[in-house]
């Protein structure tokens, strides 16, 4: 009977269904509701749980293609969708737990590779997000292999990030898909970015997606913020280190109606006192203070296929560093004591529409718009440097088929405007961008093995010229667990050559650049090419999973800005490449599940990196050739009111690292050629009361590995050899750390 | 009984739409296809998508039904149930030739009594 019925319902359900969810029922051998079954989109962190009556919706998107249903006592199933429909779903007892007390709680892995995307993306979950409990976005990479995250110079203490052995202006960050970290923003833009704000992270290894703009190089960053419609009332974080840093993050939730939803995210953080560990008179980290204020709006109406998101935001944030006895008061533009201050104002609009047609769910619009305001006014001692942006960008996105789901589409119109005030010291590089692009890109998958997205794209860029920008992705399954991809695509930039290398400011270096003429502080645009290949298998040890990941990624540059540091301890040169330039890293990963509730990850990587410079064909600087990164995390079964133990280790070893030229110096200004190889511990524990509170502490730098000599002529920063910017390893050391997560569901 | 009277009531609203719409390009329809496995679900949409005017094809293991969203101007779902029951799956109207059903591979012979 409950059979004929359910039947019956199904028919009746597309003719009543929302178009963009996917809704269903969970049901148990015997066809009756099974509540509590986790559902979710495999390879995200989109996720519900069937509610009593066994019903259970949850967003769709054409990128997820495998729902997950999973419930404790019954095998996990898989069910391929590709369109937003009606599911119901009978699930079958494990028929290896009939003893009621073996929990088959298969925890979802809090960094997943997807098996299905013919990109090479790997996400990051709420869960791996929180190992790293501070702060912002740029030290959330630190248990990711993927990303190596490089030690601040040791002025103004942010964190740089390095993809494929390529910094971050070579990779194209966005935020909800729209192009956030670029231009003034480069250089400390991911310290902007609270943690806690950030739902997961996706990080595409090679020649990214064309739709987002063309400006990747070697990879592309993507983060998603908490959704107002699905985030909980209240959260509070405090965070408080021995590096006299603390944070404090609250959110606030509403849902205003059953279509509109609001959250208010407030930001704070401060360092209050001065460090000196390694006694060379200047600070260790920058003095600071950002007051971070972001509101979101989401409109969802199901029914008639909209959904639609609003952002304001406004970030200040101000740093001060160098001399301990600097005062800015007295001492600014004295030449008495060397010091620095970075203030920066930020401000931005978004706005996000999409609409998915109602009787062809596979069929959507969407439009993203932001208008963003960058204003850095900073001095290095006796330098100044101002930059203010204003953005407009603007992506206009049709997807559909042709003929059917198997082939897809994405076309559309994206329009990019950026006005630049540039001031060092009185010098004016002022300058405006605007280009206009469409772009398209093909995708066919045959729901079992293999799929190819195959993109394009073209641009009328006052300064680039009119270009094309072809990418490609395949991915095949060859058999069982097995992947290998394949990519490649060309990018092309412009290379804001201050913003970008704003840590050189911190010395005594004359910036010179040899122009040729071009139309970006007389220099060309970088254009390089990247090519990758990467290959997964997962097979069982000993009954437990096993991932093996190998992949290699070439980029080579046409035309690549080269910074100099080899030519003399008092010179930065930049200058259009003359000869070659490339990158290639070799990534060798093993990853263990040793039992349920323990992992552990480990990473081996080869980076071969090299640059015709005007004095010969060097290694890139402050890259090391050999990296080796561990991962151990162990956490306790979750007791009665969810209580649990975390715990977290990470390790990291760096080979020696090439440094920039300094044999011209006194010998007591040298550096050496190479940096001596070192390795770094980092340990977290944390501690769930209930699933309203937990507490967490951790360690890092355990080990106390410190750089020997932080700065260069710290003795006499206004004289010749005074330089900042060499950092190979951290200048701070040990350093403790506690917070605290309070939520109110 | 009363649920089962709802039910049908709706289903049946939902043909009456349904009906109205003749020639429709983006028309939705539910056909019940037997199978048991991942593998059967592949080869379902793979001879339901080699209809063409098929835009859309999912199988459903559990529900045993395959929808669709079909062009009505370039084929009928009569078309997609005889490609189905070509590739060995009996559907609720057109049931597969024996011999199709048994060059299935053996996880995929579903129960057909």
């Amino acid at each position: 009977m409950h059979k004929i019925i359910m039947f019956f319902l199904l028919l009746s359900a597309p003719f009543l269904q929302a178009q963009d969810t996917v809704s269903g029922k969970v049901l148990d051998e015997n066809s009756q509701p099974l509540p509590g079954a986790a559902v979710y989109w495999q390879d995200t962190t989109i996720s519900t749980s069937s509610a009593q009556d066994g019903t259970f919706t949850i967003p769709y998107s054409s990128d997820n293609m495998y729902l997950v249903i999973s419930y404790i006592g019954y095998t996990a199933d898989t069910i391929h969708v590709h369109t937003p429909q009606y599911i119901s779903h009978k699930m079958t007892p494990d028929s290896g737990s009939q003893l009621k007390e073996v929990v088959v709680d298969k925890t979802r892995a809090s960094l997943s590779r997807s098996q299905t995307k013919a990109a090479n993306v790997s996400t990051m979950g709420a869960k791996e997000l929180l190992k790293a409990a501070c702060c912002n976005i740029a030290e959330s990479f630190e248990t990711n292999p993927s990303i190596d995250v490089n030690f601040s110079d040791a002025l103004t203490g942010s964190k740089q990030i390095k993809m494929l052995g390529l910094t971050s202006p070579y990779l194209l960050i966005a935020e909800e898909n729209i192009p956030a970290v670029r231009g003034a923003s480069q250089a400390y833009g991911l310290s902007f970015i609270p943690g806690t704000w950030v739902e997961s992270i996706q990080i595409t290894k090679g020649a990214g997606p064309v739709i987002n703009g063309y400006e990747s190089i070697s990879g592309q960053i993507n983060y998603e913020m908490l959704k107002p419609a699905n985030d909980i009332p209240f959260f509070l974080n405090a965070y408080g280190d021995t590096g006299s840093r603390f944070e404090l993050n609250t959110h606030f939730n509403k849902k205003v109606s059953d279509k509109w939803s609001t959250s208010l995210f407030l930001h704070g953080n401060t360092r209050v006192s001065k460090n000196d560990m390694n006694h060379d008179h200047f600070l260790d980290n920058p003095l600071g203070k950002q007051i971070n204020v972001l509101n979101r709006w989401q409109y969802t109406n199901a029914e008639k296929g909209w959904v639609s998101f609003l952002n304001f935001r406004y970030m200040r944030d101000e740093k001060q560093a160098g001399q301990v006895d600097f005062d800015p008061d007295t001492d600014r533009y004295s030449g008495h004591h060397w010091g620095s201050e970075i203030n920066t104002d930020k401000v931005d609009v978004s706005g996000k529409l999409g609409y998915v047609f109602p009787d062809m769910p596979y069929q959507s619009i969407g439009l993203q718009t932001s208008f963003n305001y960058h204003n850095q006014e900073s001095y290095f001692g006796l330098r100044t440097y101002d930059i203010d942006q204003k953005s407009f960008y603007s992506n206009l996105i049709f997807n559909s088929i042709i003929s059917n789901t198997l082939n897809k589409f994405a076309t559309g119109l994206n329009v990019t405007y950026d006005k630049y005030g540039e001031f060092v010291n009185t010098t004016d590089y002022s300058r405006t961008d605007n280009s206009v692009g469409v772009f398209g890109e093909y995708t066919y998958d045959n729901v079992n093995n293999f799929s190819i997205v195959l993109g394009g794209r073209f641009d009328v860029h006052n300064r680039l010229g009119a270009f094309f920008t072809p990418r490609l992705h395949m991915r095949y399954n060859p058999w069982k667990d097995a992947t290998f991809r394949l990519s490649a695509g060309r990018g092309k930039r412009a290379a804001n050559i201050f913003a970008e290398n704003q840590s050189l400011f911190g010395s005594s270096r004359a910036f010179n650049i040899a122009g040729s003429g071009g139309k970006l502080y007389g220099l060309d645009p970088e254009i390089a090419w990247n090519y990758g290949l990467s290959f997964i298998q997962k097979f069982p040890l000993f009954g437990k999973t096993t991932e093996f990941v190998v992949d290699f990624y070439r980029t080579d540059f046409q035309n690549q800005v080269v910074t100099d540091l080899y030519a003399s301890p008092q010179q930065v040169l930049f200058y259009n490449l003359n000869g070659k330039s490339y990158a290639n890293s070799l990534q060798v990963e093993l990853n263990y599940e040793i039992t349920m509730h323990f992992n552990i990850r480990t990473a081996y990587k080869y980076y071969d990196i090299k640059t015709d410079y005007t004095t010969g064909s060097f290694e890139r600087p402050l890259q090391a050739r050999h990296r080796f990164f561990a991962n151990v995390g162990y956490e306790t079964h979750i007791a009665e009111k969810g209580k649990q133990w975390k715990f977290d280790v990470t390790y990291n070893w760096m080979g020696q690292q090439r440094l920039p030229y300094t044999g011209s110096n006194p010998v007591e200004e040298q550096m050496g050629t190479y940096s001596p190889s070192f390795s770094l511990v980092n340990a977290q524990i944390t501690r769930t009361f209930s699933s309203v509170f937990e507490m967490y502490v951790g360690a890092e730098n355990i080990g106390n590995y410190r750089q020997n000599k932080a700065i260069l002529g710290a003795n006499d920063p206004f004289g010749p050899y005074f330089d900042s910017s060499i950092v190979y390893a951290p200048v701070f050391g040990q350093m403790y750390y506690a917070g605290l997560r309070f939520k109110i569901k | 009984m009363k649920n089962l009277i709802v039910v049908m009531l709706i289903m049946l609203a939902g043909f009456t739409v349904q009906a109205q719409e003749k020639k429709n390009k983006n028309a939705k329809y539910d056909v019940e296809v037997k199978g048991n496995c991942g593998q059967c679900k592949a080869r379902i949409e793979k001879a339901a998508y080699s209809v063409k005017g098929v835009k859309q094809a999912t199988w459903n293991e559990e529900s045993q039904d395959l929808q669709l969203i079909v062009d009505e101007t370039k084929c009928s779902v009569a078309d997609v149930r005889a490609a189905v029951a070509k590739a060995g799956h009996d559907t609720d109207e057109v049931k597969a030739e024996d011999t199709d059903y048994n060059s299935l591979h053996s996880c995929c012979k579903y129960d057909r009594s």
